[in-house]
Parts: C-alpha cells; sequence; structure tokens
C-alpha cells in the first residue's frame, strides 16, 4: 500500500505547520530528510536537508511506529515552520520519494479504521459527524439542485441513459431484432447533452464569481491617474498617488459592493517600456491580473498605444478629464466627475453577467461537468471507430454518467466508503 | 440408510453442476433424480451459450464444470456472437443435439468418482435440531448428509398453462413436487411467483426448408471448453422466417385465449424473451417478427422455432404457425406451454447460495428466480463447490464482481433479489473489459487448483498458455521503437517522439499484430493464439488501469466480510427501513451492503464499527 501524506494543519500561513506521512515507507524517507530519525514518540528538532545538501528547515520532529500510532502504519509527522513555501517544498519533497502519494480527502481517518484504530465510540462520533455532514450536504443539495440544475442533470442523465442502453442493446441482444447502427441517434444525445454542458460550464464562472466576486483592473499607461481613480472608488487612500510616472508598483486590490454585486478593484502598475527592474516586474504583473480580470476599465486616449488589447466588454475612458473638455467619456478621481456613470456602467455589465450565471455555483459542479464533458468528447471519439468499439464507447459513456451522477451527490456503487471518508477535511 | 457428505437434488444443469463439482472436491457425493433420463435434460431451447451466458459457461469449464466440455460434445452449430465487436463482448453459443448432450452429461455423470446416481423422489428433509441432516425418498429410502443442494427448477407448485387448460406439472409431462413444496413452506422462506413459456414443437419434415432463408454456424468454431480442439458431431444449420401480418391477425383475435392474457397467470415473466402474444400486443407497430428454425439434434425431426413462444391454446398455435413463410404444411408435435412456479426470493441467500437459517441447505438454479441453463449451471457449481468446501472444513468460496460472471450473478441474486427471470447480460458485469470468454481460465482456474476442483489435464494446459503469453508479453514489452521505426513499417502514428513498445503500439486501435511483427522478426515467432490473446489485453489496457482503482476499493470493502449470525436488527441509530432491508438481504460483505438500495454512509460505518467491535472482542 502506497504511504501517503498531507498537510495536516489548516491550509495557509500559519506560525507552525504539521505534514504527517503514513505508510510502510514512512519512516524511509524520513532517514533521507535528516542525519538521524528521532526515537519513537520522542519530540526532537531536526534539520530537514533536500537530496543536493540544501537546508529545508529546521522541523520538530515525531516518529511514532505502527500500530501504536493514528493510523496504525508508521507515522512521520514534521511540525515546520508555517510558511506556504516551506509547506510546499516539503510536500513536492515527499512527491518525489517512491510509493509516496498525496492522501485522499479522509484517507488516514480510513487507515486507522481499517487498521482497528478506531474504538466503537469514535466511530460512533464519526458516524454522528457524517450524519451530520450528509445531512448539511442534503440540505444545501437539496437547496442548490431543487432548482433548474437539479431538473438539467437529470435531464442529461436521462439522454446519456438512453444513449447507454441503445449501445448496450446492440451488445447484448445481437441476435435479435435490434437496430445494428445505432451511432446516429447515440451521437445525437451526446451532442445535445455536450452543448448544454458547455453552456452551463460558462454560466459557472460567474455563478462562481457571484460567490468569490468579480475582479476590475484599471489599466493604462503611467500617471493616467489610475490610483488616484481608485483611492476615489475607495473612498481612502489605499494607493500612493504621485505626479511622478510609475508610482504604482504592485497590484493594490479594493474590495467594493456594487448595487449588490462583489467587485475587487485591482490598481496596477502604468503599463510602458521601463528600464526600471522592479518596475518591469510590475508592468508584468499588471498585464497578467489584467487579462485574467473580469473587465478591465482602461484609462487612456488612445488604446491603440497599450501593450494589452481591450476586449469588447472592456471600458475605455479618457483620464483626468478635468483637465479637458471632452465631457462625453471621461472620468477623473479627483474630481469624481464620471465615476458614478462607470460604477453604473460596471454594474450593469455584470448585472447581465448575473442573468445569464448557470445554477453551478462551485468549482465542484463545474469540474464534474467538465469531467462528464471530457468523457463525453471522448466517447464519440471512440463511437467514430465503429461498433467494434462499442464496448469501449459503453465504459466511457458508463464513466461520463458516473461523474454526472457525483454532480447530484448520488452515491456510486463502488466509491461509497470513499465517499464517507472524502467528508472529512484532507490530512485529519 | 446410505451416508452421503452432500447430496444434490435434481438432475437438471444446476443440479449435475453441483453434484459434479462437490464430487470433483473429493466428498462423497449423491444426485438424487426421478429417472436417469432426466439428467442433462435441456427442457426448453436446444442451445448453449449465447451473450453473458457464454461467459457463465466458460468460467464454468475453468473451474474443470461439465456443462462445457458436454456442450462441446453435442454442438450441431458453433457462432461465436458480437463477432463484428469488441472480444469483451463476444459470446459462444452452439445449438446442441439433445440426446448426445443427455447421453454425454449422463457418461459423465456416471464415471465421475465419488459420485453416485440415486433415482427416486425427494419427498422430505430430515432434519436435525435446526440443521438439515439428510433427505427422505418417496419409497423410504432415507440418505444421510449434513449439506444438501435443492436444485428443484420450477417444480415448486409448477403449473402449466395452455390456452385456458392449466394442470399441476414441472415440466412438460412431468409431476410437480408439492410435497416437498409443502416441506419448504415449514421452512419459511420468502416465495415469489414467475412464469415463463416455450414455443410449439414442430416436425422438421413438414417444414418448406427450400424456400427458408439458411443461417449456417461459424467456419472456425469457438467452442466452450478451454480444453476442446474439434467439433464431435456433425455440423447443421439453423432456418430463419418472419411471422406476417395474418400471423399477428389471429393472434390478437385469440388474444383472450390466451393464458397471460386471458387472466389465468400472475407470475411475471421476462422481458427480454416475450412471448409471441406480448411482442404483438407491445410492438404493434411492427409488421413481421423473426423466428429461428433451429433443430434438435441430428436423429431428431424435432424443430424448436425460437421467438414465437406463446400460451395460447393448441388449435390457435396451428393456425398461426401455418400462417408463417415455409411452415405452412408444419405439423405441431408438443404445443407451446406457459409454466407458472414458485421461486424463492435469492436474497434470503448467503454468497455461497446457502440458506443461513438452515444450515447445511443450499438453492441453486431456476428455483432462485433466474431463467437459462447456465445460469442454473453457475449456480450449481458455486452451490457444490460451497457444500464440499465447508464439509471440509475450509473457508467459503466466494466469487466477486470483479473476478467473473459467476460472482456478478450470485451478488445480483443475494442482494437485489429478482423481479423477473433473471438472466445474464455483459452489460451486468462494469468489469465487463477485464472479465472476458478469453481469460476466464487466466481468472479462475488458479483459483480451481487451489481449492482441488480442477483436474492435472486443465492445470497443464494453463500453465503452458501461461507460459506463453508471459514469454510473448515480454518479448512486446522489453523492447521500444521510435516513432520512425514504426512509421518505417507502415503504422501510422503521431511523431511525437515518444517511444513505445510492441503492446502500446497493439492497444492502438487500428494496429494489428502483424503490423507490428514488421517491427521484430521475434514477434512472429509468438503463435496465433497468444498472439490473439495479447492484441486483447492491449486493446483494454488502458481502461482495466482505469478500472482498477475500482476493483480495489471494491475488493476492500468485501474484505470486509459480515458474519452470518451478524445482528443487523441490534444495531442502534439505523432507520427501521434499513434495518428491514438488511435482515432481509443479510449482505456477506461491506461491499454487498453498500449496494443496497437506500444505504447511506453512516449506516455503513455503523455496520463497520460493530465488525470492529466484534473482531476486537475475538482475537482478545
Amino acid at each position: 500500500m502506497d504511504t501517503i501524506y498531507a498537510l495536516a494543519s489548516a491550509q495557509g500561513r500559519a506560525g507552525i505547520s504539521v505534514i504527517r506521512v503514513s505508510g510502510s515507507q514512512a519512516h524511509g524517507s524520513a532517514a533521507r530528510l535528516m542525519a538521524d530519525v528521532p526515537q519513537a514518540r520522542v519530540a526532537a528538532t531536526r534539520v530537514l536537508r533536500v537530496d543536493n545538501g540544501d537546508i529545508l528547515d529546521h522541523a520538530l520532529v515525531l516518529r511514532f511506529d505502527g500500530p501504536g500510532s493514528f493510523t496504525g502504519e508508521d507515522v512521520m509527522e514534521y511540525h515546520i515552520h508555517g510558511s506556504i513555501s516551506v509547506q510546499q517544498a516539503l510536500l513536492n519533497w515527499l512527491s518525489q520519494q517512491p510509493g509516496h502519494r498525496l492522501a485522499e480527502p479522509g484517507e488516514f481517518t480510513r487507515r486507522a479504521m481499517e487498521n482497528g484504530r478506531l474504538d466503537l465510540a469514535q466511530v460512533e462520533g464519526l458516524a454522528d459527524l457524517i450524519d451530520a455532514e450528509t445531512e448539511a450536504q442534503r440540505k444545501q443539495a437539496v437547496r442548490v439542485f431543487s432548482g433548474a440544475l437539479g431538473e438539467r442533470v437529470e435531464a442529461w442523465r436521462s439522454k446519456l441513459i438512453r444513449a447507454a442502453a441503445l449501445l448496450e442493446a446492440t451488445i447484448d441482444f445481437a441476435d435479435e431484432d435490434v437496430p445494428v447502427d445505432v451511432t446516429p441517434e447515440v451521437t445525437e444525445l451526446l451532442t445535445a447533452v455536450e452543448g448544454d454542458l458547455d453552456r452551463e460550464i460558462r454560466g459557472s464562472f460567474v455563478a462562481e464569481r457571484i460567490r468569490s466576486g468579480f475582479e476590475v483592473a484599471i489599466v493604462g499607461p503611467p500617471n493616467a491617474g489610475k490610483s488616484t481613480l481608485l483611492n476615489r472608488l475607495a473612498g481612502r487612500e489605499a494607493a500612493i498617488t504621485s505626479d511622478i510616472a510609475g508610482t504604482t508598483r504592485d497590484v493594490i486590490e479594493v474590495r467594493m459592493d456594487i448595487n449588490g454585486l462583489p467587485i475587487s478593484f485591482l490598481d496596477t502598475a502604468g503599463l510602458r517600456d521601463s528600464t526600471d527592474e522592479v518596475e518591469v516586474i510590475g508592468v508584468a504583473r499588471a498585464m497578467e491580473r489584467a487579462e485574467a480580470a473580469d473587465l478591465r476599465v482602461f484609462l487612456t486616449t488612445d488604446p491603440d498605444d497599450l501593450p494589452l488589447v481591450p476586449k469588447e466588454i472592456d471600458i475605455i475612458l479618457t483620464p483626468k478629464v478635468d483637465l479637458t473638455t471632452d465631457l462625453n467619456s471621461g472620468i477623473s478621481g479627483k474630481t469624481g466627475q464620471g465615476v458614478d456613470e462607470l460604477l453604473a456602467g460596471i454594474s450593469e455589465i455584470f448585472s447581465e453577467k448575473v442573468a445569464q450565471s448557470g445554477s453551478a455555483t462551485h468549482a465542484r459542479h463545474r469540474s464534474a461537468m467538465l469531467q462528464t464533458k471530457d468523457l463525453l468528447v471522448e466517447t464519440q471519439r471512440t463511437l467514430s471507430q465503429g461498433s467494434a468499439a462499442y464496448d469501449i464507447a459503453a465504459e466511457d459513456l458508463r464513466t461520463a454518467i458516473r461523474a454526472l451522477e457525483a454532480l447530484v451527490g448520488r452515491i456510486g456503487v463502488e466509491t461509497l466508503l470513499n465517499e464517507i471518508f472524502a467528508s472529512f477535511c484532507l490530512g485529519k | 440408510m446410505k451416508h452421503f457428505d452432500v447430496v444434490v437434488i435434481g438432475g437438471g444443469h444446476a443440479g449435475t453442476e453441483a453434484a459434479h463439482a462437490a464430487a470433483r472436491m473429493g466428498v462423497r457425493t449423491a444426485l438424487v433424480t426421478m429417472s436417469e433420463s432426466d439428467i442433462g435434460v435441456m427442457s426448453c431451447n436446444p442451445a448453449i451459450g449465447g451473450l453473458g451466458k457464454g461467459h457463465l459457461v466458460r468460467e464454468i469449464d475453468a473451474l474443470d464444470g461439465v456443462m462445457a466440455r458436454v456442450a462441446d460434445k453435442a454442438g450441431i452449430q458453433f457462432r461465436l456472437l458480437n463477432r463484428r465487436k469488441g472480444p469483451a463482448v463476444q459470446g459462444p453459443r452452439a445449438q446442441a443435439d439433445r440426446d448426445v448432450y443427455r447421453h454425454t452429461m449422463l457418461a459423465e455423470t456416471r464415471a465421475q468418482s465419488n459420485l453416485a446416481i440415486v433415482t427416486g423422489e425427494v419427498v422430505d428433509f430430515r432434519v436435525k435440531g435446526g440443521a438439515i441432516a439428510g433427505v427422505v425418498l418417496k419409497d423410504g429410502t432415507q440418505l444421510e448428509a449434513t449439506r444438501v443442494i435443492l436444485t428443484s427448477g420450477t417444480f415448486l407448485r409448477g403449473v402449466v398453462h395452455i390456452g385456458d387448460i392449466a394442470r399441476s406439472g414441472g415440466r412438460f409431462g412431468e409431476e410437480a413436487s408439492v410435497r416437498l413444496a409443502e416441506r419448504i413452506d415449514d421452512f419459511g422462506l420468502p416465495l415469489g411467483r414467475l412464469k415463463t413459456g416455450t414455443p410449439p414443437r414442430l416436425d422438421g419434415r413438414t417444414i418448406r426448408w427450400d424456400l427458408l432463408e439458411d443461417q449456417p454456424g461459424d467456419d472456425d468454431p469457438t467452442f466452450f471448453s478451454f480444453l476442446t480442439r474439434e467439433t464431435s458431431a456433425r455440423q447443421v444449420s439453423c432456418g430463419i422466417t418472419h411471422t406476417n401480418e395474418l400471423t399477428h391477425q389471429i393472434i390478437r383475435e385469440n388474444l383472450e385465449r390466451s393464458a397471460m392474457y386471458g387472466g389465468h397467470i400472475d407470475g411475471v415473466g421476462p422481458r427480454y424473451c416475450p412471448s409471441i402474444e406480448d411482442k404483438i400486443v407491445r410492438f404493434a407497430d411492427k409488421d413481421s417478427h423473426q423466428i429461428f428454425l433451429e433443430p434438435e439434434g441430428l436423429k431428431s425431426d424435432l424443430i424448436y422455432p425460437n421467438g414465437i413462444s406463446t400460451s395460447l391454446p393448441q388449435d390457435v398455435q396451428e393456425s398461426y404457425v401455418r400462417s408463417i413463410y415455409g411452415l405452412e404444411q408444419a405439423v405441431i408435435v408438443q404445443p407451446g406451454y406457459a409454466i407458472e412456479y414458485d421461486y424463492v426470493d435469492p436474497r434470503a441467500l448467503d454468497a455461497t447460495l446457502a440458506l443461513p437459517t438452515v444450515k447445511g441447505l443450499y438453492l441453486a438454479g431456476q428455483v432462485n428466480g433466474t431463467t437459462g441453463y447456465e445460469e442454473a449451471a453457475a449456480q450449481g457449481m458455486v452451490a457444490g463447490l460451497n457444500a464440499a468446501r465447508d464439509v471440509q472444513g475450509g473457508e467459503p468460496v466466494i466469487f466477486s464482481r470483479s473476478d467473473s460472471y459467476i460472482g456478478v450473478m450470485v451478488d445480483d441474486l443475494t442482494t437485489r433479489g429478482v423481479t423477473e427471470p433473471y438472466r445474464m447480460f455483459t452489460s451486468r458485469a462494469e468489469f465487463r473489459l477485464s472479465l472476458r470468454v478469453d481469460n476466464a481460465d487466466q481468472r479462475l482456474t488458479p483459483t480451481g487448483i487451489t481449492l482441488g476442483c480442477v483436474g492435472q489435464r486443465r492445470s497443464e494446459v494453463l500453465e503452458d498458455k501461461m507460459a506463453r503469453l508471459d514469454s510473448g508479453r515480454h518479448a512486446l514489452s522489453e523492447q521500444t521503437f521510435t516513432p520512425s521505426q514504426v512509421s518505417a513499417v507502415g503504422i501510422r502514428i503521431n511523431q511525437d517522439g515518444s517511444k513505445r513498445t510492441g503492446m502500446q503500439l497493439l492497444a492502438f486501435p487500428d494496429v494489428s499484430f502483424a503490423e507490428i511483427e514488421r517491427l521484430d522478426p521475434r514477434f512472429s515467432a509468438i503463435d496465433g493464439e497468444i498472439q490473439r490473446q495479447l492484441e486483447r489485453e492491449a486493446l483494454y489496457a488502458n481502461y482495466i488501469e482505469r478500472q482498477q482503482r475500482d476493483i480495489e476499493a471494491l475488493r476492500r470493502d468485501e474484505a470486509h466480510v459480515i458474519p452470518t449470525d451478524f445482528d443487523f436488527a441490534a444495531l442502534n441509530g439505523l432507520s427501521s427501513e434499513l434495518r428491514a432491508k438488511l435482515t432481509t438481504t443479510r449482505p456477506g460483505s461491506l461491499a454487498q451492503a453498500a449496494r443496497i438500495d437506500g444505504m447511506t454512509p453512516a449506516a455503513l460505518t455503523l455496520i463497520l464499527a460493530r465488525l470492529r467491535q466484534r473482531s476486537g472482542k475475538q482475537s482478545a
């Protein structure tokens, strides 16, 4: 069985982070990481060194010998400094060790249970917890799925089951009066579901934004008044402003509520060729974030002059309109002129997006839909090989249906126990 | 009083396979049949195998069972179904000469050591302290045995219907076992009622074969047994004809005279094998249905018209048969009939097909709600092996969904029960791509060798195959070829720079062994059988890898065995609905429990917790 590892403490930065390793190779990899592995159940600090001798961290190290451990297997616990880079460095190193892999959600608990390390009371407590979890999940699922998505998933599922049944009929009733070539109808069914999934996947990005917030990047040449505009929007001095071009080097975010929509404004470095090393990094970062944002507000009189091409949705405004006479499409952070119009415009753009939003609200929904879609594409590819590959196409389709069912929380035959333990946090 | 270890009641397909399996395991076995001439009778269509069913027969053979060998001897037309589809869903099928089948099965049964044939009718069980102690025959003879396998087929309260005439009887012209049925009632087993039908049998000499389309067998027959190399009997063709508008009109006009439509039958019939009445009512828009005219034997004039089973009265049968092209003068030798019978809800059985409530009693075959010779025989194998194993004090022999169609069937039956006569389909097996007819021996014969139910010859044949397979696989895996080397021999491939082994090249759907042979002359030294086998392995390799994770998860759950005395009622925190379901189904493992409708993660955790607690106590 694989040796598994995972961050056992909370994700993100912390004073201390704990990484737990469990399995027959856990002590073996520890021996490669430190000069001598401490004796069992005695806390000791050790210098962790990676293969080229570089120091990874100074850590508090705990060793447990199976079966006297949480999982019942050989276990190592590394209490490392809790910066994300240190966590990543150790996790990466572990991932390269033979027989090691990242634990699946709840896998430590599962192993503990399988090795008889949890007694009845604990397991019953666990059962209560699962109950609570699944009840909460059920309620949440009912909320989400009593609506449009649930109906859609059900409709897709019945189309896919129909397609599967057609394939299976030609396989299992070859000797009887069934149509020989079911590819046209199967293709039609699969194509229809693929199209629906595509639409829903696009909508899900918006729906997720409703939860996590939209991003609006303010971009333009240096000294266009981007930071002044941000400060105006924020109503406070969030960004340093000056008359010196290139004042803003990093990306500064201000989160706002506009007509009930969560929106983060990003102030970015002015886009220009620079010889200043720090500014070059700032410009690159500005470009990157602006590209990824949901909307860009260009403060420029000549967008063609910028290295960033505006998209159709983007807003282009004449900056520092207080200094000019063109009042039609200008803005001034200094006087506040045009700011209300900008906010109204942004609000309108996102409201329209929200109206098209899918009922899939989580990244999990999207990933299940993407997976289903990929498998349907694969099924179509296999189908094109003709009836000789129907058995393989049927297998692809079966997997696709299972991926889709995961969306509505139906518990698959084989994955049931994994489901239970997956309702626990990774590494706990 | 005669002493045996295992007594098998019934000489049908389940009974013979059960008796042979127990005897091969080396325990003293008796096969009780009403008459020696009942042994190996094919009561329905004269054919063995088909899709899913062919898989079962191969698996029986892999465990050295008798059905495959006997069917090969009796085969008069061999066809591999789904020849144009993937090898995972191909199934061998054969028309069998009824007489040859019966005689060969009887001879095999007589020749089997440790196996005695006892003629007589079992009318009662001997029970001691809640456990089976033997059986009592009608003439008063008592047979002692602590394991009894009941394979009573449709004999439990069987009623035969021909139109509006009904009479008690298991098969046509035989007595139903009423006394035994009453005795079984005393055990309090959950019973249900099913029905099945047969077509009229025709006199082949009155059929205009010259007018009809011919359906010949395959040129290179595919046999059931891994040990068979050639046909034994002369090979013949089947004929094909069709119903027409007139046929349908005659049937429509007489529907109320049909036993099934006249309200005489309550049992549920199989959807996949409908009577001609059913077909015409349910598919009213079809103006013709196909009929296969299957010869019942080389020396017999009887023809089995597959596709027109019926429970219409004899005169209607006659007139609709004669409306069919080529059958205008056909004489009905025996009318078609429907039969209704009791079955035992198989959810009352465990995965060894034993009844936990009556120690030592096993049920196999149609009595468990299945249909088909192959399904029956496969259950016989499971019950026979386990009864013998139990006598010897060994661990039960459990077949898994991940290792065999036998495992799929037993699990379906004991976990989900049946709502119509249960027939095997390839689509029931979720691991279908790995459970193929071509590797049944690789999957199961090693188990059989361990159990001791496999003979010397089969062990040697498998050993030889595995050695050739390993060396072929090795030859195809040890060397890699660059895309340009591959294109140089005319195989179209992406010039993506990745080097590939012969096995990896074979995995491409359009690459055959003949093509990769050009890469290395040593590949040509691999014999044809192994070449085909490697092709099949390579074809599914990627998918099987994907399935492997599912299989491992399943095996892990199967490893959590739930003992038969596990008290589901005593589990706190279960809903009463789930508790009732668990008590009826009595899952044998956590995996099986998980497949029960409505099962929740919390309930499974509770079961697991209790299992832990028990095993903790036992080891303490």
